[in-house]
């Protein structure tokens, strides 16, 4: 179904009437989604992107970061731009809509005054609506889409599956795919995908011969021009997450294959080069220094909201390179003008979901409500209320980390706890419930063992400088792209900018120094070792529902933060 | 994927994979024979000590060997690591790891005429430089490139 401007406005009158009209600027919910959702036709040729969903289906609030340091040569660049110094940089005016879809100011009050974002019934209008106004797009998904959500969980990412079959995602790559195992994900792509939706990747092959596991990219003609479009899955899958999942498969960067294939792409036709990435953008922005004739990158993994394209030069003349956020709360929407074979100009545009603004598609909600009902009573059960805000986001922790470390401890009477530095995960305001969706939404993964296990200071330093290098190495291709470990108990002070196994110090716990002989009871979850696995363990959703049952009501919480070394002026914190 | 070639050393596992090379006509059961323990090299504790063992001396850089290794090891037990020499008069490849216990991990002579392209897996304890050695023409020349080892976990 395409739908042309009058019938969206005609919905969008629908949607105001039904009790949009009480909130200042959004009063005129029609006028507002106008200006931002009109986007004029630009060129031949449009590729619409979004990317790290996490199984997001219904509408949700996500807190964008207040702290995303960038070091060395990445100091003060995007992404590494929070709050107020991100809006200036962009031009955004505070305030507005799009300063509360880009930044974390006001976090709260902008959630209430402008509602939710996402959701697949309004990401599927609003797709609908720029494919109306862009014959031929093609839609591109960058992957972690099958992942995020108890119902994606206990489905094996079939509930996500047919949202985006349904929404008619062309092409797509993966990262958190993975997890569910590669028997599961070769079903889905010979299976469900056939025919359908093209599962590309380049760099990932065969540990045995190098073999390619997954067409490296795949050319499409969009209004007669043939679009190359390469899969990049995210490099790092094996050693991030277990690597049991996958023990036949090798990732990695590998962008001189990347080049050949770029390079075969050209020798094919191909007038227009891009690939789809779930690198992170760091890596994104060194690879696209080292590519030739790749016109775009469009990114994800790192979850990073960039409401324009960093232009990089290189060898043939220059790449763009977007990040499309999280969650399902942006679309990004690429329009290039192709003449005489090659791209002359470009126009790009990152759109904040507003679920207000958007009506929801009803064949997609269909759908979505389809899958939920058998599991809406268990979903829905509150556990607990909170009164402050809970969120993820952010380097080195979040209200719903402070939230599972003091769980963690209290359930497992452990002196120390550590939660992984995932980005993924939606937020609650003061006075929300936490139900068991919200819960799930922090949790839902194939490997939620909690663990309890005695470890020596020395090797509790180890894991932080371990965690801390993959985060702040000056060379992105040696970053993994998540957030520092989450850390209860401890207090350390930390040096982004020191070097590998020299970043973390002054380690205490209560007060006193952390010793290096001593051994000490720490508590976690999420490991990535086999024995781990076979060692069973709760999963983190049971303990944390028990401990949030048994507390009720969660007061503001006081976040347990290092204390930041040389970071003083830096533009990644607010 | 090459389907053929993997039910073909299927097929041939009960020899191992030399035995298939060898009866593949890859590998002369001489060669194997022929090959030599370079008992000295293999022990030594420092990089002075490896190179000297190995007679390079002090090698010099070279534009022309590429050392194809991950940044980051999937797995610490089986990293692979390839070297490709374009340097004329190749005769010999030697790959050194600085941090591990004993730095040479291997070493391949190379018979007249064929290619300096050569790639096997390393074990590896912990993130270290990782060298590719290169004699050709009778001169070393030495590349090399850090492969890190982590923990993993907490990605994403």
């Amino acid at each position: 179904m395409s739908m042309n401007r009058r019938e969206f406005m005609q919905l969008l009158t629908t949607a105001a009437a039904g009790g949009m009209a009480l909130h200042g600027e959004f009063a005129r919910a029609a006028d507002a989604a106008d200006r931002m959702y009109e986007l004029p036709r630009f060129g031949n040729v449009s590729l619409l992107h979004f990317t790290d969903c996490h199984a997001q289906l219904m509408p949700i609030h996500f807190r964008e970061p207040d702290v995303n340091l960038g070091i060395g040569d990445m100091f003060g660049r995007p992404p590494h731009l929070v709050g107020e110094n991100l809006l200036r940089h962009f031009g955004i005016a505070p305030g507005t809509a799009q300063a509360h879809a880009f930044t974390c100011l006001d976090f709260a009050q902008a959630a209430r005054t402008y509602g939710k974002v996402g959701g697949f019934a309004h990401l599927s209008t609003l797709v609908k609506r720029m494919r109306a106004s862009r014959p031929g797009a093609l839609l591109l998904d960058g992957g972690d889409t099958w992942q995020g959500s108890g119902l994606a969980l206990w489905s094996k990412g079939q509930d996500m599956i047919d949202a985006c079959k349904l929404m008619g995602v062309d092409v797509m790559t993966g990262h958190w795919e993975f997890t569910y195992g590669a028997e599961r994900v070769r079903q889905v792509v010979d299976g469900d995908f056939k025919g359908k939706i093209d599962f590309v990747a380049q760099n990932v092959r065969t540990t045995d011969f190098g073999d390619q596991v997954f067409p490296p990219f795949v050319i499409k003609p969009i209004n007669g021009i043939p679009v190359a479009i390469i899969g990049q899955a995210f490099p790092y899958t094996p050693i991030a997450n277990p690597r049991y999942f996958t023990p036949e498969w090798s990732f990695g960067i590998n962008d001189e294959t990347l080049q050949e294939h770029a390079d075969a792409a050209r020798a094919q036709g191909a007038q227009v080069v891009v690939v789809l990435s779930h690198n992170g953008m760091d890596v994104d922005l060194k690879m696209a220094s080292r590519l030739r004739g790749v016109d775009a990158i469009l990114g994800g993994h790192t979850h990073d909201g960039m409401p324009a394209p960093t232009i990089v030069k290189n060898g043939s003349g220059q790449t763009l390179v977007t990040n499309a956020g999280s969650n399902g709360k942006f679309l990004g929407v690429l329009d290039f003008d192709v003449k005489n074979g090659k791209v002359s100009d470009f126009r790009y545009h990152l759109l904040p979901v507003f679920s207000n603004l958007i009506p929801a598609d009803a064949d997609m909600s269909a759908l979505i409500a389809k899958m939920r009902a058998p599991h809406e009573a268990k979903l829905g059960e509150r556990l607990a209320v909170t009164e402050g805000v809970l969120y993820r986001r952010g380097n080195f922790n979040g209200t719903f980390d402070q939230l599972i470390l003091d769980g963690l401890m209290k359930m497992k009477d452990a002196e120390i706890a550590f939660s992984p530095g995932f980005r993924w995960g939606t937020s609650l305001l003061p006075g929300d419930p936490i139900t068991m969706e919200n819960l799930l939404d922090q949790t839902a993964i194939t490997y939620p063992y909690t663990t309890l296990t005695q470890m020596s200071g020395e090797l509790i330093k180890t894991i932080l400088e371990d965690v801390c290098d993959n985060l702040f190495n000056p060379d992105p291709y040696y970053q993994q792209g998540g957030d520092m470990v989450r850390v209860g108990g401890l207090q350390y002070r930390c040096d982004p900018a020191g070097k590998m196994g020299g970043r973390i110090s002054a380690m205490t716990l209560n007060g006193k120094p952390l010793e290096a002989a001593k051994t000490y009871r720490v508590a976690g979850w999420a490991p990535v070792s086999e024995e781990a696995r076979n060692a069973g363990g709760e999963p983190i959703w049971d303990l944390m529902a028990r401990y949030l049952r048994d507390v009720k009501v969660v007061k503001p919480l006081e976040l347990n933060l290092p204390q930041l070394q040389g970071v003083a002026g830096n533009p990644g914190m607010a | 994927m090459n389907t053929q070639r993997r039910q073909a050393l299927k097929s041939g596992g009960a020899l191992g994979l030399f035995g298939v090379l060898v009866a593949a006509g890859l590998v002369t059961a001489e060669e194997a024979r022929a090959a030599g323990w370079d008992k000295p090299a293999f022990d030594a504790k420092t990089m002075d000590d490896a190179l000297k063992a190995l007679g390079a001396g002090k090698p010099g850089e070279s534009s022309d060997i590429m050392l194809n290794a991950p940044d980051i090891a999937e797995n610490g037990a089986v990293v692979p690591v390839g070297v490709k020499s374009s340097l004329p008069g190749t005769e010999f490849i030697a790959i050194l790891i600085e941090k591990n216990p004993s730095m040479l991990a291997a070493s391949f002579t190379l018979p007249d005429g064929t290619p300096g392209d050569i790639s096997t897996r390393v074990k590896m304890g912990q993130t270290s430089s990782v060298y590719a050695l290169v004699k050709a023409d009778g001169k070393y020349f030495m590349v090399s490139k850090e492969i890190k080892v982590t923990l993993g976990g907490c990605g994403g």
